[in-house]
C-alpha cells in the first residue's frame, strides 16, 4: 500500500511522520537526536531506506548521520568539511574581507541514482560532495572559487548553500542557490560554475541588477520539465523558463511577494505554492493569517488557500526548506512552520489539517512517496 | 586507569553511559586524553576539539580537581589525581543558552 514518510528537521531535534495514502492518521517518531540543531534531512531517491541528516549544535558543530532503514536506526558517519586549498576571504556585513569559515550544513541532496552519492551545502556557502555515503566529504571548488567569490556577503541568517538541484534530464547540470550571492549553475558536474541571476532586481544591493549579489531565498524545479525554475526572492517570486538563462517576476496579486518557500505540484508543473510573509525583519504572515497561495498559471494569478489553516493571530514564519509535496495521485502538500506545527493538504491545497501542533521549531520538511 | 566524563550529548553520540574509561601510557596529558577517546570513539572526532588543528571548540571546558583546564596548553601534565584515576577528567559543554 502507498504512503508517505514526512522528515522533519527542528531546532531541537528530527522527527519522522508517516501515514498511508489518504494521509489522515499519522504516526509521530522522535524526537531523533534530541536537543541538536536538524537543519535537513532528506531521503535517497535512488533507495529510499537511505537517509541523510544534517545534525549539529554551537557546543560540538557538525555531525551527519545517516540510515538505511527508513530512519529506524542512525549511524554518524564524516563530519569534517575541509574548505579545499586556502580559502581566502568573502565579504562581510559592512563590506570587509572576511575569512571563509565552516559553520554548518544547511541542505543535503542525495544523488538521483545512487544511494552513496550525496551533495551538502553548507556554511560559509561552499558545495560539498560524498560518494562513499557521507564518509568522507570533498568541496567542489569551482563553484566558491568563482570570480565573483569574494564579493559575497551573507544573507541575516548567514552566508548559506541551501539550495541544490540536480536536473534529471542532464546529468552534468545543478544549481546552487546562495544568500545573498544569488544562483548559480554548472554542466560539468560541478567542476565549473557560472551565475544565472539576470532578470532579478534587489533592493538593498548598490547594483539592484547586479550578477551577482542577489538574497534567493529558494529555487525549485519540476522533474518532467527541468528548464524551468521558480524562485522565491528576499523579495519577487520569480520564473525561468530557460534554466535559469533569465527570469521575470510572477509575483501578481500576492499580498506580499517577501517569502522563503516555494515547491511545485507533482504532476501540474505549472501549479505553484508560496506562504506570503511581511517583511521587513517582521516575519510573519500578514494580517495573522497563515495563508498558502497557490498559483495555476505559473505564477502573476494567484489564489489563497486557507481551509484548515489559522485565520487570526497567527505570527509564525515558514522558512526556506520547510515545504515539500509528495507524488499521490492526489498531490500532497507539507509545511513546517516556526511554532512547529507541521500541516498537510491531501487535496493539492484545497485544505489543511495539522499533523502535529507542538514540535519545536521546524526548519525543513522532505516527503518521501512510498510504494 | 583515566576516568572521563563526557557532557550527555556526547554521551548519546558515542553510546555510553556514565564514565568512559582510557588507558593513556606514560606522562598524561589533555592531548593523550583526546587521542585515546577519539581512537575508541571516532564518531567524537570533530566534536570536541579541531580535527586538524586541534584546536578546543568555543562552546567546550575542561575540568578537573575543582580546576578550569580549559586554557592549558595540551601538552602540559593533567594533575596526578586524573592520571591515576582518582578524580575524572571533565569534558563540558559551557553553560549557554539555548
Amino acid at each position: 500500500m502507498s504512503g508517505v514518510r514526512v522528515l522533519v528537521g527542528t531546532r531541537k531535534g528530527a522527527f519522522i511522520l508517516k501515514s498511508d495514502g489518504k494521509r489522515e492518521q499519522w504516526d509521530v517518531a522522535g524526537p531523533h537526536f534530541p536537543g541538536w540543531e536538524i537543519y535537513h534531512l532528506k531521503g535517497s531517491p535512488a533507495d529510499p531506506a537511505r537517509l541523510y541528516a544534517s545534525q549539529s549544535t554551537g557546543w560540538f558543530g557538525q555531525l551527519i548521520q545517516r540510515s538505511d532503514d527508513g530512519g529506524e536506526t542512525w549511524e554518524p558517519v564524516g563530519n569534517e568539511f575541509r574548505y579545499e586549498g586556502t580559502p581566502g576571504t568573502h565579504t562581510w556585513y559592512d563590506g570587509t574581507p572576511h575569512p571563509w569559515e565552516f559553520a554548518r550544513v544547511w541542505h543535503l541532496e542525495p544523488s538521483l541514482n545512487d544511494p552513496d552519492t550525496v551533495y551538502a551545502g553548507v556554511e560559509d556557502a561552499a558545495l560539498f560532495r560524498s560518494t562513499d555515503g557521507g564518509k568522507e566529504w570533498q568541496e567542489l571548488p569551482g563553484l566558491r572559487g568563482h570570480d565573483s567569490g569574494p564579493s559575497w556577503q551573507p544573507g541575516a541568517g548567514g552566508m548559506c548553500l541551501h539550495t541544490i538541484i540536480l536536473d534529471p534530464d542532464q546529468p552534468g547540470r545543478m544549481f546552487a542557490a546562495i544568500s545573498a550571492a544569488g544562483v548559480f549553475r554548472s554542466d560539468d558536474e560541478g567542476q565549473t560554475w557560472r551565475p544565472v541571476n539576470h532578470g532579478l532586481k534587489s533592493e538593498g544591493i548598490p547594483d539592484p541588477d547586479a550578477e551577482v549579489g542577489h538574497c534567493v531565498h529558494h529555487v525549485a524545479m519540476h522533474r518532467s520539465r527541468p528548464s524551468v525554475l521558480y524562485m522565491q526572492k528576499h523579495w519577487d517570486v520569480m520564473r525561468s523558463g530557460d534554466s535559469g538563462e533569465s527570469w521575470q517576476e510572477v509575483s501578481g496579486n500576492l499580498p506580499t511577494d517577501f517569502g522563503f518557500a516555494i515547491d511545485i505540484h507533482a504532476h501540474e508543473p505549472d501549479t505553484i505554492y508560496v506562504v506570503p510573509i511581511k517583511s521587513d525583519s517582521q516575519h510573519f504572515p500578514p494580517e495573522g493569517k497563515l495563508r498558502v497561495y497557490r498559483s495555476r498559471t505559473g505564477g502573476n494569478e494567484w489564489e489563497p488557500l486557507t481551509k484548515g489553516l489559522p485565520q487570526s493571530n497567527c505570527y509564525v514564519n515558514v522558512l526556506r526548506d520547510a515545504m515539500a509535496v509528495d507524488s499521490l495521485d492526489s498531490c500532497g502538500v507539507y509545511f513546517g512552520t516556526t511554532g512547529g506545527q507541521v500541516y498537510v493538504s491531501a487535496d493539492a491545497g484545497d485544505s489543511w489539517a495539522p499533523i502535529v501542533r507542538d514540535l519545536p521549531a521546524v526548519l525543513s520538511v522532505e516527503v518521501q512517496t512510498l510504494s | 586507569m583515566i576516568r572521563v566524563v563526557l557532557p550527555a550529548h556526547l554521551r548519546t553520540l558515542a553510546r555510553v553511559d556514565g564514565e568512559v574509561e582510557l588507558d593513556v601510557a606514560g606522562q598524561v596529558t589533555q592531548r593523550l586524553v583526546l587521542d585515546a577517546l577519539e581512537a575508541r570513539y571516532p564518531m567524537l572526532c570533530g566534536t570536541i576539539r579541531d580535527r586538524r588543528t586541534g584546536q578546543r571548540r568555543a562552546f567546550v571546558r575542561f575540568f578537573a580537581c575543582e580546576q578550569d583546564l580549559s586554557h592549558e596548553q595540551p601538552d602540559t601534565p593533567l594533575p596526578d589525581a586524573v592520571s591515576s584515576g582518582a578524580e575524572p577528567f571533565l569534558i563540558v559543554g559551557a553553560m549557554a543558552g539555548g
